[in-house]
């Protein structure tokens, strides 16, 4: 009985996760029109578009192949895996012992293996810019997650999520720069997966100036619908994880009852939503940059992660 | 009784070779050498299987009255042994599979029958050696006959300086690894493995790790030793190339581990240091060059380049936990970095598999001359794309489980009492992340200009799909792939003797977990569960399917793609391999190879194509080889001139050499 | 020591160590002394928060001088220099910007695996604060070898004093006449350097020191 209530609890976290990132996205769309002096789309506008994707026809080149039919199945099916397996209400449910951070990273990393081969499926030039950039991009970021990781289980003792948001939440962290540096590293390397500006403009469909859009062009249809709710899912995958690491209050342990998911999952609602109208402001403050800056911005983010290690070293030293 | 019988399978192997060498000429040789190999391979597979299984920890010996009369050839099977051996005959099994189909394209088969079986045979002999001139001599054995192999198409260009090369580097190996017995049997002489583990830690220890991490790294390809490498393996035929690139590389990781956590005993703390920081700069390195590259088997050899690096860090961090007396650590290291000996002998022999596959279907290596292969061979395609994946270390497959297992034994460095250490090992994590990253990046390429997009040449618009038996073998290594990613646990256990006996530890017992969780240190601390993974993922695609099915409408139309208003017929307009590591490259290349562009435009009306110049600066290359190369060059045209001295000065060198020898002797009394 | 007294003094150390970082990151001259402004900031907080927990009043004058002379004065002071110079647009090309981070990363190791067993016998505090003084003081003359313009030098040379407060006041008792006559030798030392600084501009209409370089030994 408690292991069957343990599995509809998780599985509630699994489409509360699907449910709500169109709506993430939406909001931080809304958010920036509004800055920018404009009434925007209404809050619910990416479900519509959503439904609207998968009633169209699908219109494919004519070499595509197989893969370039089954990628976005994949593509959909590992990031909500990868976005299901964070804890966002509630730790210690009953698969959470499969949440490791690393292995979510990996998940999302077979999602843009397999993003950028059907990028370069149909055999045009805008696929391969988008897949190349994005190899570069992700080149970039991953030893940035895995000095975030390091510095993050040096402090938590553990690389599982539901550990590090257990041991935060305790009294023997304290308030510690290398959280700090740590925390801007991941959110740089949030910005540049999720092609946020000013690594890529997700509005913009210049070839020059996309990676993400880039090497979707080809895709319409249903196909398009499950690669934008996956695109949408990985901007909530990574809010959650920062939710959850840096800001982890308020975050119930799993068995407590209903209740308590309720607060949690109220609080996790209005973490989102603080973290939208940020990322929102962030986006209009701060201009594009061309594609060979990336790497500076990503090795500034390298160095931030080293030196959060370094000084947390040091601290650590009594 | 098992001993016994791999040694009757190695004795068919070297008869095969034998008889190969009289009957090469024969219709059905080929099938027949290859048949016997694979039958040889599984027996013993077989047998090193049960034998890791059930083996006690002081193993089987043997002693054949054969080689130096005061000493005998001593064999011995213990868990390191079954381990490796397991590993070799998997790979030899594939390939004899592999080539039973891929044998009938051989334009000279009596350059390759012979010496295959005796590759196997030798590799096979070098695992179970337990005396140093047992193992020196099969070791040379081994390297003879693969290099007999890459010279099989001399003719080709390249082929005979690869060949020239490869030989030069395997002498200097050997030389290496002479020494380093000769110091590890130290002044009583004693050359058996088990005189050597009775006898106390040899002196000048630090000189010996050297010596074999020399030896047995230009074999197994480390930085800077690994040039040979990229030029041999591609040389030889594609199932021999697996062999290399799969099987011989982990027969040297064999000789590393035994000499260095067996023979040489306790380690001190910067060997560690020293093999893991190799190891981090190899692994980059090697994805370097091959996102450089875009010749399909170079680049694949130089992937074998960089997961020998990440072998090495494993053994590294295992050393230097091992030194500072933290047995588990070292077991998570260790098992971590066997387990990727294995998983990298399935999917690099799979990748060249179907490398071979479309060398023999279009006649060309080079990616830029393919394309659109996913619709002409549709099998090898599925097959490379999850080797691609394997290899990039991607869940839920085999090379993610590795990498995760060194990653864990990364972060318990912070335990590590040495400064240096704590310091280093971060930097070595952020590497392996860094060659992770780089080898998806690289499989992206090699798999999508081959495979995908449009067909460049003739000859990759007339490809056809290969033999049945190719196909089997891959698809053979295809269901490892998945079953070692999902099902890592048992893997795990039938390690546990071999960290045992080397580490004196081993990870916990994974297979009563539930859920068939992986847990290498504490159930706290990190876990990861492939089956779950497989299964969530399956299940997600399952559930989107069915919604898309249920909601959405399949209407589907073909149509031509979006060309911007501007269609172009030619292929040729699609990117390049150049032109996707272009952005890689300007990245990391320009700060590595001194990578440089020169684009010449022609002038205004000029109708003719501009060109591209990319210049990279191989530094190892032109900092080391280049100039020892010129000093011996030099030294020899000096020494020539002994060659044409008179009689008189001869017989001064020969009185001269006698005075001072005898002089040495009245001093030295 | 209490826990939130050791951390907020970690959260300013680090918190100077990042900014040597952007100092040596920074390629505009107009953002190279508003960060050098910013570095000052830190070290005056981090001297304000040791009095604060050492009792120790004197150290109150030691932040108000680093923060009124070298958080105020000398940033405005070398704003007016660059607009007289003529390089107040210039955008220096820092070059391998990867490397010289990498080589900050480094350093800062190397400090601190220095430091840190040397000092096994102090306080917490006062180990935590050498480490990183040291770091700031390496990453000062890292920033002085990998710059051209003469001004980019100065302002690593002033870096490493910010350092060296760090580490006298971690170590408990800098007494306030060292303070002011350290203040004051930088300060003579700006203002002479100031002064060659014109000279040189009108003689050879740069401060370019690769191409001073060139130049050297002429007659002017």
């Amino acid at each position: 009985m408690a292991v069957a209530l343990d599995l509809v609890v998780q599985l509630g976290q699994m489409l509360v996760v699907l449910a709500a990132a169109p709506l993430l996205t939406g909001y931080v769309r809304k958010v920036k029109a509004r800055l920018l002096r404009r009434q925007g789309p209404p809050l619910l506008q990416p479900y519509r578009d959503l439904l609207r994707l998968v009633r169209k026809e699908v219109v494919l080149a004519h070499n595509a192949s197989w893969l370039f039919r089954v990628a976005p199945y994949l593509i959909f099916a590992t990031t909500w895996v990868a976005a299901a397996l964070v804890p966002t209400f509630a730790t210690g449910l009953i698969f959470s012992h499969a949440a490791d951070m690393i292995a979510i990273v990996a998940l999302l990393g077979s999602a843009r293996f397999m993003l950028a081969l059907a990028g370069l499926d149909v055999g045009t030039s805008f696929g391969g810019i988008g897949s190349s950039r994005e190899m570069m991009i992700a080149s970039l970021a991953e030893p940035v997650m895995l000095m975030v990781v390091f510095t993050l289980s040096l402090l938590a003792g553990s690389t599982q999520l539901s550990s590090i948001a257990a041991s935060m939440q305790g009294p023997e962290v304290g308030l510690r720069v290398s959280l700090a540096l740590a925390l801007v590293g991941l959110i740089m390397v949030a910005i540049a997966e999720n092609a946020r500006i000013p690594v890529d403009n997700p509005a913009t469909h210049l070839e020059l100036t996309m990676v993400h859009e880039a090497m979707i062009l080809e895709y319409s249809g249903r196909h398009l619908a499950l690669i934008e709710a996956a695109s949408f899912l990985k901007l909530l995958l990574y809010v959650s994880i920062i939710a959850c690491v840096f800001a982890p209050w308020g975050i119930t342990v799993s068995g407590q009852g209903f209740t308590a998911y309720l607060t949690a999952f109220a609080l996790y609602a209005a973490k989102l939503a603080a973290a939208g109208f940020l990322l929102a402001v962030f986006e209009t403050v701060i201009a594009k940059m061309r594609v060979f800056r990336v790497s500076d911005f990503l090795g500034a983010a390298l160095m931030l992660g080293f030196l959060a290690a370094l000084l947390l070293f040091v601290s650590r030293v009594t | 009784m098992a001993l016994e019988g791999l040694l009757w399978c190695i004795a068919t192997l070297l008869g095969t070779g034998m008889a190969a060498v009289a009957m090469a000429r024969h219709r059905s040789a080929s099938a027949l050498v290859y048949g016997v190999a694979l039958c040889a391979c599984v027996i013993a597979l077989a047998i090193a299987g049960g034998s890791l299984l059930t083996l006690d920890s002081a193993g089987e010996k043997l002693t054949l009255p054969v080689g130096l009369p005061w000493l005998g050839a001593h064999f011995r099977i213990d868990a390191l042994a079954a381990f490796f051996l397991l590993v070799v005959n998997l790979g030899g099994a594939t390939a004899s599979l592999y080539g039973l189909g891929y044998g009938r394209h051989e334009e000279t088969p009596g350059r390759v029958l012979p010496f295959y079986p005796a590759f196997l045979a030798g590799m096979n002999l070098v695992v179970l050696a337990d005396d140093a001139f047992t193992f020196l001599f099969t070791w040379e054995f081994m390297s003879l006959s693969s290099w007999a192999l890459v010279m099989a198409h001399h003719r080709r260009p390249g082929n005979a300086a690869a060949g020239y090369l490869y030989l030069l580097m395997a002498s200097f190996g050997t030389l290496a690894l002479l020494l380093a017995f000769g110091l590890l049997a130290g002044p009583a002489g004693g050359y058996a493995f088990d005189a050597i583990r009775s006898a106390p830690q040899a002196q000048l220890a630090g000189v010996v790790l050297v010596l074999a991490l020399v030896g047995a790294g230009s074999k197994a390809g480390l930085l800077p030793l690994h040039v040979w490498l990229p030029l041999a393996h591609p040389a030889a035929p594609s199932h021999v190339s697996a062999l290399m690139s799969g099987v011989m590389t982990k027969v040297a990781v064999y000789g590393f581990v035994r000499i260095v956590f067996d023979l040489l005993g306790p380690p001190v703390w910067w060997w560690g240091g020293l093999v893991a920081l190799l190891g981090g700069l190899t692994a980059v390195m090697g994805v370097l060059y091959a996102l450089m590259e875009h010749d399909l088997k170079r680049l694949l050899a130089y992937h074998t380049v960089e997961n020998i690096g990440i072998i090495f860090i494993g053994l590294g961090l295992a050393a230097a936990f091992e030194a500072n007396e933290m047995p588990a650590a070292a077991a998570l290291g260790l098992t971590a970095a066997l387990f990727h000996v294995f998983n990298h002998s399935v999917f690099k022999s799979l990748l060249f598999f179907g490398a071979g596959a479309v060398l023999t279907a279009t006649g060309e290596r080079d990616m830029e001359r393919l394309g659109g292969l996913i619709h002409r061979m549709p099998f090898t395609a599925f097959a490379f794309l999850v080797g691609s994946a394997a290899i990039s270390a991607l869940p839920p497959f085999n090379g993610f489980v590795s990498e995760w297992l060194t990653f864990q034994a990364i972060l318990l460095s912070p335990a590590l009492p040495q400064w240096l250490l704590k310091f280093l090992v971060p930097a070595i994590g952020a590497l392996l992340a860094l060659s992770a990253a780089l080898a998806a990046a690289c499989f992206v390429k090699a798999f999508g200009v081959t495979f995908l997009g449009r067909a460049r040449t003739e000859a990759a618009r007339d490809a056809a799909e290969t033999d049945r038996w190719s196909l089997a073998s891959m698809f053979v290594l295809v269901a490892l792939c998945l079953l070692a990613g999902i099902l890592p646990g048992y893997f795990i256990d039938a390690l546990a003797p071999v960290s045992q006996a080397l580490a004196g530890a081993h990870l916990p017992r994974q297979d009563e977990l539930d859920w068939l969780t992986i847990v290498p240190i504490a159930q706290s601390r990190s876990s990861y569960n492939g089956l779950l993974l497989f299964l969530f993922i399956a299940l997600a695609a399952g559930v989107g399917a069915e919604a898309i099915h249920r909601w959405a409408s399949a209407a589907t139309r073909r149509s031509a793609p979006w060309d911007c208003g501007f269609p172009d017929a030619s292929p040729l307009t699609q990117y390049t391999a150049g032109s996707f590591s272009q952005p890689i490259r300007r990245v990391f290349g320009s700060v590595v190879f001194r990578a440089r562009e020169e684009v010449y435009m022609p002038p205004p009306g000029d109708a003719s194509a501009a060109r591209m110049h990319v210049r990279l600066h191989d530094v190892p290359w032109d900092v080391l080889y280049v100039p020892t190369a010129k000093f011996v060059s030099f030294a020899a045209e000096r020494l020539n001139k002994v060659q044409f001295l008179t009689i008189r000065a001869y017989l001064t060198l020969v009185f001269g050499a006698l005075v001072v020898l005898l002089m040495v002797l009245a001093v030295w009394q | 020591m209490d826990q939130l007294a050791l951390d907020v003094a970690h959260l300013f150390a680090g918190g100077l160590v990042l900014a040597s970082f952007m100092l040596l990151y920074q390629d505009r001259m107009t953002g190279l002394i508003n960060i050098f402004a910013l570095h000052a900031l830190v070290v005056s907080f981090s001297v304000a928060w040791q009095a604060y927990i050492q009792q120790a009043p004197h150290l109150y004058i030691t932040a108000a001088i680093a923060l009124v002379v070298k958080a105020l004065v000398i940033p405005l002071a070398l704003h007016r220099i660059i607009v007289r110079l003529g390089i107040h647009r210039t955008i220096e090309p820092v070059v391998g910007v990867g490397q010289t981070m990498l080589a900050g990363i480094g350093l800062v190791a190397l400090s601190i695996m220095v430091m840190l067993p040397i000092t096994a016998q102090a306080g917490t505090l006062a180990r935590e604060d050498l480490a990183f003084a040291l770091s700031v003081i390496l990453l000062g003359l890292l920033m002085m070898i990998t710059r051209r313009n003469a001004v980019s030098q100065v302002i690593g040379f002033m870096s490493i004093e910010n350092g060296l407060i760090l580490a006298a006041t971690g170590a408990k008792g800098m007494p306030l006449v060292v303070e002011i006559s350290v203040a004051f030798s930088i300060l003579i030392a700006l203002i002479v350097i100031g002064i060659f600084l014109f000279r040189i501009r009108e003689r050879f209409e740069t401060v370019d020191i690769h191409v001073l370089h060139e130049h050297r030994g002429e007659q002017p």
